[in-house]
C-alpha cells in the first residue's frame, strides 16, 4: 500500500513503475461494470449502472404528449435530457443548483442519442431521459450514456444500435482507460468517446483538456476498445433481462 | 399510512440453454426463446415494425422477440407504450378540454382525441350537438375524469380518435385505477368482467385497469322516463354510490392482486385475476404488496391457471 501513496515531486504517483494504476488496475483494464434494467416501476424504461464506484440511475419516459406545445415537431419526436448530480454523490456534500456544466452534459446527451433513436416514428411526441449520478468517482458522462442506452432499450424505443461510452486518458504518455476520480482530477487529459459498436461509428468525442496530437490516436483507440468491451456487458444484461421477462410471461 | 420501499428484484438467473434444443441459428437469425437486441442483423426479408433496413439486411431496432408472417419480419419489444388499434377498448384520463374535443391520456405516444360529436349526450341518442353543448363540455367530462371508450380511427399524424357512443362506454366511478404494462393485457372477446367476488373489472388494452363496485341494472323507466335516458344521464355522473367497507376492501384486494401480477410480469386476464384473488384470501390486503406475498400468490395463481 505504501507504494500507492508515494509522493513523487509533490504529486501522487498515478502509474507505478510496474505499470499498475492507483487502484491496482492495468493501463488497459476497465473497472467492474454491473448493470440492471427495469428498476423503476413508474418509468417506461429505467436502468441502474455501476462502473467502479460511479453509480448512475437513468429513467426514460415516453414517447408521450409534448409538454410545451411550442417545442413540438411535426415530423419527429423531441428528446429531452436532464442530467443531475445528487448532493451526496461527491466527497463533500454540496447542494448544486442547475449550472452550466449540468446543462452542457444534458446537451451532450441530446446530441448523442438524437441520431440513434428513430424519432421519425413518433411525430409530435416527446422522449424524456432523466439521469442521476448517485455516486461520483470519475467518468460520470460515460456512465450516464451507458445507463441511458439501457433505459431506452428497456422502454422499447427503436434504436439503430447501442451507444457505448468509455473514457481514456494518458499519464506520462502512457494511455489509460476508464479514469477514476483521482486520475481525472490530476492534470492528465481525459477523452470521452461514445461509439455505435455494430458499425464502429463514433457518436461523441469530448475532451476539455489538451492532449498532444501524437498521443491522440492511441488514446482514442483505447477508449473505443473499452466501448467494445462495455457493449458486450450491456448486451448480456439486456438479453438476460429479456429472457427473464419472457419466462415470466410464459408462466 | 405506512409507506414501504421495496428493493428492486433482479430477474431470475437465466437457465443454461439446452444444446440446439429450442434455439436454431439460420443465417445469423435466431428463432425460439432467443431474444434479439438493437442493431442485430436478423434476415434479408421484408422489414416490419421494430426493424430497420441497412443495405439489404434487416436489423432489429428493439430488444424483444421475432414475429414472422411469411416474408414479413418484425420484432416485438416486451415493454412499450400502447399502440392503438381500431376497436380496442381503452381506459383513459381527460387531460385537456379543447374546442369541441377532449384530449385523453391513453398511455400512448400522444394524447387521444375524443370529439364532442362522438359521445352520447343525455336527452336522446341521435341529437345534434349545439353550441350550448360546446360551452358546457366540462359538465360531461372535465380534466382528471376517467372514462372507458373505444378506438374509432386514426388521424393522419397517428393520433387516436376515441368514441363513447354506446351505453357501456361512460365515465368511471365507484372504483380504483391501476396501471400495468400494456403488453400484459391481451385482446379477448370481452374486456368488461364481473368477478365472482362482486367487483367489476375493465381491462383496458392500453394497460389502464379500472376495478369498481358491481352496478346493478337500473330499474326500467324511473318516473316515467325511458331507461336509456336515465342511463345516459348516469353516464356523466360524478357522484359515487354508497360503497360499504366490505366492498372497498374487495376492490382494494383485486387491485393489489393485479398490481402483484403486473410486478411479476404475468399476463392479466379475468381468470388469472380470480385465481390470484383466491390465493390472496389468506393475507391481509395491506400485505399484498410485499415481495414474499406477491411471489406466493402469483405462483399459486399460475399453478391453478396451468391446471385448468
Amino acid at each position: 500500500m505504501s507504494r500507492i501513496f508515494t509522493i513523487n515531486m509533490s504529486r501522487l504517483e498515478l502509474l507505478s513503475p510496474e505499470g499498475l494504476r492507483i487502484d491496482g488496475r492495468r493501463a488497459n483494464e476497465l473497472r467492474k461494470l454491473t448493470a440492471k434494467t427495469g428498476v423503476l416501476s413508474q418509468a417506461d424504461g429505467s436502468a441502474y449502472i455501476e462502473q467502479g464506484n460511479t453509480k448512475c440511475l437513468a429513467a426514460v419516459y415516453g414517447p408521450r404528449e409534448v409538454r410545451h406545445k411550442m417545442n413540438m415537431l411535426h415530423d419527429r419526436a423531441i428528446i429531452n435530457v436532464e442530467f443531475n448530480m445528487a448532493p451526496f454523490s461527491t466527497a463533500e456534500r454540496k447542494k448544486r443548483s442547475k449550472n452550466d456544466k449540468q446543462v452542457s452534459k444534458s446537451v451532450l446527451g441530446i446530441i448523442t442519442f438524437e441520431p440513434v433513436i428513430k424519432t421519425t416514428l413518433y411525430p409530435r411526441s416527446q422522449i424524456d431521459i432523466y439521469l442521476q449520478i448517485l455516486q461520483h468517482d470519475g467518468g460520470d458522462l460515460q456512465a450516464c450514456i451507458n445507463a441511458a442506452t439501457l433505459a431506452l432499450i428497456d422502454a422499447g424505443l427503436p434504436m439503430i444500435d447501442y451507444v457505448c461510452a468509455c473514457t481514456a486518458g494518458s499519464i506520462d504518455k502512457e494511455p489509460i482507460v476508464d479514469l477514476n476520480h483521482v486520475e481525472e482530477s490530476s492534470d492528465s487529459p481525459e477523452l470521452t468517446v461514445a461509439i455505435l459498436p455494430k458499425t464502429g461509428k463514433v457518436n461523441l468525442l469530448q475532451m476539455e483538456s489538451r492532449l498532444h496530437v501524437d498521443n491522440f490516436e492511441s488514446v482514442a483507440n483505447l477508449a473505443s476498445e473499452g466501448c467494445e468491451n462495455i457493449y458486450q456487458i450491456l448486451d448480456q444484461v439486456i438479453r438476460d433481462r429479456t429472457k427473464g421477462l419472457l419466462k415470466q410471461m410464459k408462466q | 399510512m405506512q409507506v414501504q420501499f421495496l428493493s428492486p428484484v433482479p430477474p431470475p438467473p437465466p437457465e443454461p440453454q439446452e444444446e440446439d434444443g429450442d434455439v436454431s441459428m439460420v443465417d445469423g437469425e435466431s428463432v425460439g426463446i432467443n431474444p434479439v437486441t438493437p442493431g442485430q442483423a436478423i434476415a434479408t426479408d421484408t422489414q416490419g415494425h421494430g426493424t430497420y433496413l441497412e443495405g439489404s439486411t434487416v436489423h432489429s431496432s428493439v430488444a424483444g422477440m421475432i414475429d414472422r408472417v411469411n416474408k414479413l419480419i418484425s420484432v416485438r419489444p416486451l415493454k412499450t407504450r400502447y399502440n392503438a388499434e381500431i376497436g380496442d377498448i381503452v381506459v383513459g384520463r381527460i387531460t385537456e378540454v379543447a374546442q369541441s374535443r377532449w384530449k385523453v391520456d391513453v398511455n400512448g405516444r400522444q394524447d387521444a382525441v375524443l370529439m364532442l360529436s362522438s359521445v352520447n349526450l343525455p336527452g336522446g341518442v341521435q341529437r345534434r350537438k349545439s353550441e350550448s353543448d360546446q360551452l358546457q363540455m366540462r359538465t360531461f367530462f372535465s380534466e382528471g375524469d376517467l372514462l372507458v371508450g373505444e378506438v374509432q380511427s386514426f388521424y393522419a399524424d397517428g393520433a387516436t380518435a376515441l368514441q363513447t357512443r354506446t351505453l357501456k362506454y361512460c365515465k368511471l366511478r365507484n372504483g380504483t385505477f391501476t396501471c400495468v404494462p400494456p403488453a400484459l393485457v391481451q385482446r379477448c372477446k370481452s374486456h368488461f368482467h364481473t368477478l365472482p367476488c362482486g367487483v367489476d373489472v375493465i381491462l383496458g388494452l392500453n394497460g389502464y385497469i379500472w376495478v369498481s363496485k358491481t352496478t346493478e341494472k337500473l330499474p326500467k323507466g324511473v318516473e316515467g322516463r325511458a331507461a336509456e335516458e336515465v342511463e345516459a344521464e348516469m353516464a356523466y355522473s360524478n357522484k359515487n354510490e354508497p360503497i360499504t367497507d366490505h366492498e372497498r376492501e374487495t376492490i382494494a384486494r383485486v387491485s393489489n392482486c393485479i398490481a402483484a401480477l403486473a410486478r411479476r410480469f404475468m399476463y392479466i386476464n379475468d381468470s388469472i385475476i380470480v385465481y390470484a384473488y383466491e390465493a390472496s384470501l389468506g393475507f391481509a390486503v395491506s400485505d399484498l404488496l410485499q415481495l414474499q406475498v406477491i411471489r406466493a400468490i402469483t405462483q399459486e395463481a399460475s399453478a391453478k391457471a396451468a391446471m385448468s
